[in-house]
This record gives structure tokens, C-alpha cells and sequence, in this order.
């Protein structure tokens, strides 16, 4: 269902003959799906290996010249030279790692330089950095809703807020996917006083779709509570600043915290938070993702840095993302595929397939054609889905986009599905 | 609301979601008997959420594991 729900509601009866039970015997299951895939004599999906990275566009993956269409790389920012060169400074005047947490040694030059390019990306007051984009979450979540406290959430969230919804001890309420009646109606039975905390996403990553944020945050609002929103796949991109889905839909205001990443449109790896809340700072002392772990190697820093200054001036870069995903999207429903959404929503194209055996033939033959998209199964998949998840870049080229189509068609019709 | 009258309005709602029509009894499991899985399960909770109007927290689920706890817990957040 999510990418967050364990899925221990079916019994685990698949013991091995003569096998004593131990506490692995809980993967059993899922050890019989994936031998019995392997078994068909696929390529693995989930064991492929980049030898070589020739731009954010294409690589060598398992000996062959691939295109490449499962990155998150949208910007292409990850080859661009001046962030390059950032990083490469930085290793040599900073080192490479801080080897302590932001608030002992951990806090060099280059985190408060990438907090302030956050800072003015999203013209909000504060901005802290985590780790990763998965601590940001659990550490934001779990550290502002704790016992007693609602979160009230979407079902299709990411695995990272529903760690942060279960780290948190709040009580967690989630309702049917961008569904605005059936969040308010769940807001309006939490109990007078209860602190409440909505969490949303802008770009839904396994289909491609966008949350009506116009609404919900009205919604949120109405019931007093705060709103968080996850940006990951909209930043740089969607929104006229490229702040993302509640830009875009002028709502930004009224969110009280946006979550981000930096191993998407700003190519490298790191999470964020930015708030306008007066006491947002405290956060530092009191969330525990953020303050028992080492944080980011001054090159990661500076890469971002760079990185998102330059994601401030990139227009046209986000026009031609557009176009492409326009492109593929008409293209693909125009041969027939099945997509996640009608239109296209964003940089992400889901590909319904029929089940995972054809998923996993589909995807085998688009390597085989030179071409890596990202196959998504449940439990990551809403409605037990099997996707093919291609996301753009702004770097594939228009004439990439067209062999993209042709590479589709062909193992499309090799593995029965158009 | 007495627990006969939550009881046969919580029958109802299951109805649709027991597609093998198990016989459903207070220790009918939901994972086991009715082999509800995740999804099932938010659009069975969401159901019967709206129809007596109540929340019940994925907290609270986690200790619902069969009909005649539900019953009861419908019951307590009925009168609350």
C-alpha cells in the first residue's frame, strides 16, 4: 500500500521443510517471490550496477550504454561544472568528512552557507539540514508530534513520515489518497484541544500525481492545525520559483514546514526542513535524527549549495523538463500503455503493468533495449500496483525522448503488453 | 449505544469486505479468518469511522485483532 506500512497482516506459513523457525523465518515470503522471479531467468531489478556514469542522462549499467529514466535526477544538476567544482574545493580546503554531529563538530562554513541558499530559495526564516532526506522527515514528524498529538495523513506517504508518525508515538489517522472530504471529516473528529499536524506531499512519487494542496491546506487550516508538506519531487521545477506544489498553487504561506532533498533536483544526497515558525530553531537541540549522527561531508555541502543557487536561474532547464514530460506521456498513452495519471502531473510517468512477472519481463527487455526505469512493486506501490517508473531529466534531449518511445514500443510488443 | 446495536451495525459494513463470506463471530480474526490486508483494512476502518463517526487511530488498530474487540472498542469511543 505504502512504502511505509509493513505488511504483517498475512500469515507467515511458508516454513521450509526441516528448517528450525528463527527470527529471519519472518522473510520467507518474500525470499520464495524473489527466487521465483530470479528463476525466470530475469536480470535482477533490484541488484543492477552503474560501472560507469557518463552523464546525468546515460551510463554503463550491467556492460551496456543506457539511457537513463529512474534517476530523480531532474535538473541534471549532477555533472554541471561549477557544482563540481564546488565539491572538488571543498574536499581540498575542508576534508572529507566532519566526523560529528551539527550541534558538537559537525558544523562547518559550508552547512551555514547551504542553510542560507535554502533560506533564500524559499524565502522562509529558517532552514536546518539533516543527513538524509528520509532523517528529515523522522526527525521534523517525530520530534513535533509526540503523545497525544494527531497526524493526519495521506495513505499513499512516503516510507520516511510514516517512520516519523511511528518514532513520534502521536497518534496516526490517514485517509484515502488525496481525498480532501474524507481528511476533513477525520480532522473534525479529533478531540477539542489535541494538537494536530497534517502531512501532505506535493508530488506523489510512485504515480506521478499531484495533492490538491489549495484545498487540503485550506482544510487543515480551518481545524487549526499545522501542515506539513513534503517537496522532494517538486523542487527546482514546479511552482514559478521552482519552490514546489504549494507554490504553485499559492498555498505556500500556509504551510508551516516544507520537507525537501537534496539527492533529486540538486543532485547530490542531504535532506531539509525550511519553516517561518518564530521558535523553529530549538529544533536543533531537541530533534534527535538531526542531532545523533554525523553530518554531511563538506563537499555534499557545498555541492548543494551551489547547486540550489543555480536551481534559483534555471527556467529554462525546468521549460524543456516540461516538454519532455509532456512528450512521453502523449507518446506513451498514444501506444497504448496504461499511465498512473491522465495527465501529466510532473517529471514522474508511471507505467501500469499488468503484474509483476510482465513488469519484470518489461523492464528486463527496456535494459536489454538500453533504457533503466525504475520497476516499483507493493508493499512501495499503492492499490498493489506494478509500475514502471520513469522519471526526466531536464538533460535528455528531445531526440532522447523519441528513441525513449521507440525502446518502448519494441518491448512493449516483445512482452505482450500493447 | 448497546453493544448489540454496535455489533449489528458493524455487521453490515463488513458484509462487503468478506468477500469469502467467513462466518463472522467475536474471535473471527481480521488477518487470519478474513484475511484483511492493509488496504482492506483503511477502507473497512474509514467505513465504519464515518458511520458512528469516531476515529480510530492506526495505534488503536494495531491492538484490534478480532470482530469482538472491535465491537467493544466501537462500543467505549461511541459513548466518550
Amino acid at each position: 500500500m505504502s512504502e511505509g506500512i509493513s505488511q504483517a497482516d498475512r500469515p507467515q506459513a511458508l516454513e521450509a521443510a526441516g528448517e528450525p523457525r528463527d527470527l529471519f523465518s519472518k522473510f520467507d515470503e518474500i525470499i520464495a517471490q524473489r527466487e521465483g522471479l530470479l528463476a525466470s531467468g530475469v536480470e535482477d531489478p533490484f541488484n543492477l550496477v552503474m560501472e560507469k556514469v557518463l552523464s546525468p542522462t546515460r551510463a554503463i549499467c550491467n556492460g551496456r550504454d543506457t539511457i537513463l529514466l529512474g534517476t530523480y535526477n531532474y535538473m541534471g544538476m549532477t555533472f554541471d561544472p561549477e557544482v563540481i567544482a564546488a565539491g572538488k574545493d571543498a574536499l581540498d580546503n575542508f576534508g572529507s568528512g566532519t566526523t560529528g554531529s551539527r550541534v558538537l563538530n559537525g558544523t562547518y562554513q559550508g552547512h551555514k552557507e547551504v542553510e542560507a541558499a535554502l533560506r533564500e530559495f524559499y524565502a522562509m526564516d529558517h532552514a536546518m539540514v539533516f543527513s538524509t532526506g528520509y532523517q528529515a522527515n523522522l526527525g521534523i514528524i517525530s520530534t513535533i508530534a509526540g503523545k497525544g498529538d494527531y497526524i493526519v495523513l495521506d495513505i499513499d506517504s512516503h516510507a520516511s513520515i510514516w517512520d516519523g508518525c511511528k518514532m513520534g508515538d502521536a497518534e496516526v489517522v490517514p485517509f484515502k489518497h488525496n481525498d480532501i472530504a474524507a481528511m476533513d471529516r477525520r480532522l473534525g473528529r479529533i478531540p477539542e484541544g489535541a494538537g494536530k499536524l497534517v502531512v501532505l506531499e506535493g508530488v506523489y512519487s510512485m504515480l506521478g500525481d499531484v495533492a490538491p494542496l489549495k484545498e487540503m491546506v485550506a482544510v487543515a487550516k480551518k481545524h487549526g492545525a499545522m501542515v506539513l508538506v513534503d517537496e522532494a519531487h517538486s523542487m527546482g521545477f514546479i511552482g514559478p520559483n521552482g519552490r514546489g506544489v504549494a507554490e504553485e498553487q499559492g498555498v505556500i504561506d500556509e504551510v508551516d514546514f516544507i520537507i525537501g532533498t537534496f539527492s533529486k533536483s540538486v543532485g547530490t544526497v542531504g535532506g531539509f526542513c525550511v519553516s517561518n515558525h518564530p521558535k523553529f530553531e530549538i529544533m536543533r537541540l531537541v530533534c534527535r535524527p538531526y542531532v545523533f549522527t554525523a553530518s554531511l561531508p563538506p563537499s555534499v555541502v557545498a555541492t548543494a549549495a551551489t547547486s540550489i543557487r543555480k536551481l534559483m536561474h534555471g527556467g529554462n532547464k525546468r521549460a524543456h523538463l516540461w516538454e519532455n514530460s509532456k512528450r512521453l506521456h502523449g507518446g506513451l498513452t498514444e501506444l497504448g500503455f496504461t499511465l498512473g495519471t491522465e495527465e501529466p502531473q510532473s517529471a514522474i510517468v508511471a507505467v501500469i503493468m499488468p503484474d509483476l512477472e510482465r513488469g519484470a519481463a518489461m523492464w528486463e527487455a527496456l535494459l536489454k533495449e538500453g533504457l533503466y526505469v525504475n520497476l516499483a512493486r507493493p508493499p512501495a506501490t499503492p492499490a498493489g500496483m506494478t509500475l514502471l517508473r520513469c522519471s526526466l531529466c531536464a538533460e535528455h534531449s528531445s531526440e532522447e525522448v523519441e528513441t525513449i518511445l521507440g525502446m518502448f514500443e519494441r518491448a512493449g510488443k516483445a512482452v505482450g503488453i500493447i | 449505544m448497546d453493544r448489540a446495536e454496535v455489533d449489528s451495525r458493524i455487521r453490515a459494513l463488513i458484509e462487503p469486505f468478506n468477500k469469502k463470506g467467513v462466518e463472522v463471530s467475536d474471535e473471527t480474526t481480521f488477518a487470519g479468518d478474513l484475511e484483511f490486508d492493509s488496504l482492506t483494512v483503511m477502507d473497512f476502518v474509514a467505513a465504519i469511522e464515518d458511520e458512528f463517526d469516531i476515529i480510530i487511530s492506526m495505534n488503536q488498530q494495531a491492538e484490534i485483532e478480532n470482530y469482538g474487540q472491535l465491537v467493544d472498542n466501537v462500543q467505549q469511543l461511541t459513548e466518550g
